[in-house]
């Protein structure tokens, strides 16, 4: 009905109908939205909510909903419970991996921007595709190349020496983890954001004479500073959720926070505590996310290519 | 020069660190042709009889059957929701646009074990029991938005003039679409699906959660490696990453062929 009243009326110039047209963009934007906004809705904001009411529910309860109490918050910041220290051990992983893969990220980005040229698609792809395959499979590959007369063992015996470290099992191996799974996800952010890095603007500063280092500094740096935040925001975020890495390569040495979500969900059957729990972890990851989402243009990020 | 020098060392770690992302993979394919039980380097023997046991076993068959059924429906529903999504992300303008860019990228950023939890907290809630089918639904939540984006960068590159001159032609709005702007959003939707698919097939932290008594790949994996090791657990994982491997390559192939056609 309200697009017979928004048709032009016969005799209407060209300029009028494009107007009329821009005016109902509004709507048909609003209701491409519609089918992702509902799905979300009731996929990611409900269970959210679930998570909330179980959070004051009575604890070892499942009368979600009908009772109020703030005994679980009370529980998680009791110094005596050792939640706190899965909650440090997940942010220190998480930190430490946002600044190795920095490190390591940053030259491919560059070189997948400035150097490849027609490579640069087929090494795209080469580095997409380990996320078709199941995080499992990869971290038990990592089992097999470090165990005990495994690849890297087995092959060092092999030519005669003293065999391989034993790195299983140790929290070392769980931040090698979590560097290998996460790489992507710093990798493709940071590519996207040193594209918007003119190169005329490189060019020039160059024929000006300044040093390599001064405009990686004050041009490159800067003007890469969007890509570079999301690839370290995304990274740190998925690295404090992480568990399969702690779980498979680590073997529980230590126990990172998502984990003992789980634990309370399953083994020890305290939905309440764990509800509890995971909201801390969701208020903290959410305003973390928002904080740096709210410095983003993202037209312009993905709209350059 | 130095710039070749810098461009050099730039190539040989690439080419490094492509390696050693490929290491485990390729462990895992080796251990699957050990004949011995347990897993020891080098091989003395080589054998495929683990091949012969996984694709000869009726578990893993049902489970593979479990995991394509969620994948494909998974792709088909996210699609068609992620396209107009990706509209209404890049193409459109209007109210709230701002906020929904970033509020559709809230699900990406969330860990995805506790997104599951939660998920199944929620289904609990309201009294649905989980099997294969709340599982294509959590994956959706995670696979929508990561779609929608893949099939914006398309739609960024799309020239709204052609949309304007179909109008002025007479067109009716769907017309348009269909003559027009689907045929150009073509190869975006085509990388949508391949991600859509291969995301869900590779999916485990969701899996875990929602499938309830039904169990996929990645998960069937997991539960193998944790108790009861078996060489089929390599020889079924190298299995998952070469049919994922092969239909990506085959999707690249009719994706080249999908841009050239929407480029003429």
């Amino acid at each position: 009905m309200a697009d017979l009243a928004l048709a032009p009326a016969p005799g209407a110039t060209a300029e009028s109908a494009r107007q009329l047209r821009h005016a109902r963009m509004l709507s048909v934007g609003a209701r491409c939205a519609l089918p992702v906004a509902i799905l979300l809705g009731i996929g990611f904001l409900a269970p959210l909510v679930a998570i909330f009411g179980y959070a004051f529910a009575t604890p070892r309860s499942f009368d979600v909903f009908t009772s109020f109490t703030l005994a679980n918050f009370a529980t998680l910041f009791d110094p005596s419970n050792t939640v706190w220290l899965s909650f440090l051990w997940s942010c220190g992983l998480a930190l430490l991996t946002v600044a190795i893969l920095a490190v390591i990220a940053y030259p491919i980005a560059y070189g997948l921007n400035m150097v490849f040229g027609r490579w640069s698609a087929l090494i795209s792809v080469l580095f997409v595709f380990p996320l078709f395959v199941s995080e499992n499979v990869r971290l038990y590959g990592w089992v097999l190349f470090f165990i005990k007369n495994g690849v890297l063992d087995g092959t060092l015996k092999w030519l005669g020496l003293s065999g391989g470290p034993e790195v299983l099992y140790t929290p070392g191996i769980t931040l090698f983890g979590m560097v290998y799974t996460y790489l992507p996800f710093m990798l493709f952010p940071m590519t996207l954001g040193l594209a918007l890095v003119p190169r005329d603007l490189v060019d020039a500063a160059r024929d000006l004479g300044a040093g390599r280092l001064f405009i990686w500094r004050e041009i490159e740096l800067p003007l890469a500073m969007p890509g570079i935040l999301i690839g370290m925001l995304l990274t740190f975020v998925l690295a404090i959720g992480a568990t399969a890495e702690a779980k498979i390569l680590g073997g529980q040495s230590i126990i990172v926070i998502s984990h003992d979500i789980e634990i309370a969900f399953t083994y020890s059957q305290n939905w309440p505590l764990g509800s509890a729990l995971a909201v801390v972890v969701t208020f903290f990851i959410g305003a973390l996310t928002l904080f740096a989402l709210s410095k983003l243009d993202l037209d312009r990020m993905l709209g350059r290519r | 020069m130095g710039h070749r020098r810098t461009n050099a060392a730039i190539w040989a770690w690439t080419l490094f660190v492509l390696v050693a992302i490929y290491l485990p993979i390729l462990c895992g394919a080796l251990a699957s042709f050990n004949k011995s039980r347990y897993f020891g380097f080098p091989i003395k023997i080589y054998a495929t009889e683990w091949w012969q046991k996984t694709l000869d076993s009726i578990e893993i068959g049902m489970i593979v059957k479990t995991s394509i059924t969620i994948a494909l429906l998974v792709t088909v529903f996210s699609v068609v929701i992620a396209t107009f999504g990706a509209l209404a992300f890049a193409r459109y303008e209007w109210k709230g646009r701002k906020l929904y860019q970033k509020l559709i990228l809230l699900p990406i950023f969330f860990p995805q074990p506790v997104l599951g939890l939660a998920m199944l907290l929620g289904f609990n809630a309201v009294g649905i029991q989980t099997s294969w089918m709340t599982a294509v639904f959590a994956h959706m939540i995670w696979i929508v938005p990561v779609v929608t984006l893949v099939i914006a960068i398309q739609v960024y590159g799309f020239d709204p003039s052609l949309e304007e001159a179909a109008y002025d032609l007479g067109c009716s709005r769907i017309q348009v679409f269909r003559e027009v702007t689907l045929p150009l959003l073509w190869p975006g939707i085509w990388s949508g699906m391949l991600f859509a698919f291969l995301l869900s097939w590779s999916n485990f932290p969701l899996s875990l959660y929602t499938t309830g008594a039904d169990s996929t790949i990645p998960e069937w994996l997991y539960a193998k490696m944790v108790a009861g090791y078996t060489p089929m657990v390599p020889a079924l994982g190298t299995m998952a990453t070469l049919g994922a491997a092969c239909l990506l390559l085959a999707g690249g192939l009719v994706g080249i062929l999908l841009r050239r056609r929407a480029a003429t």
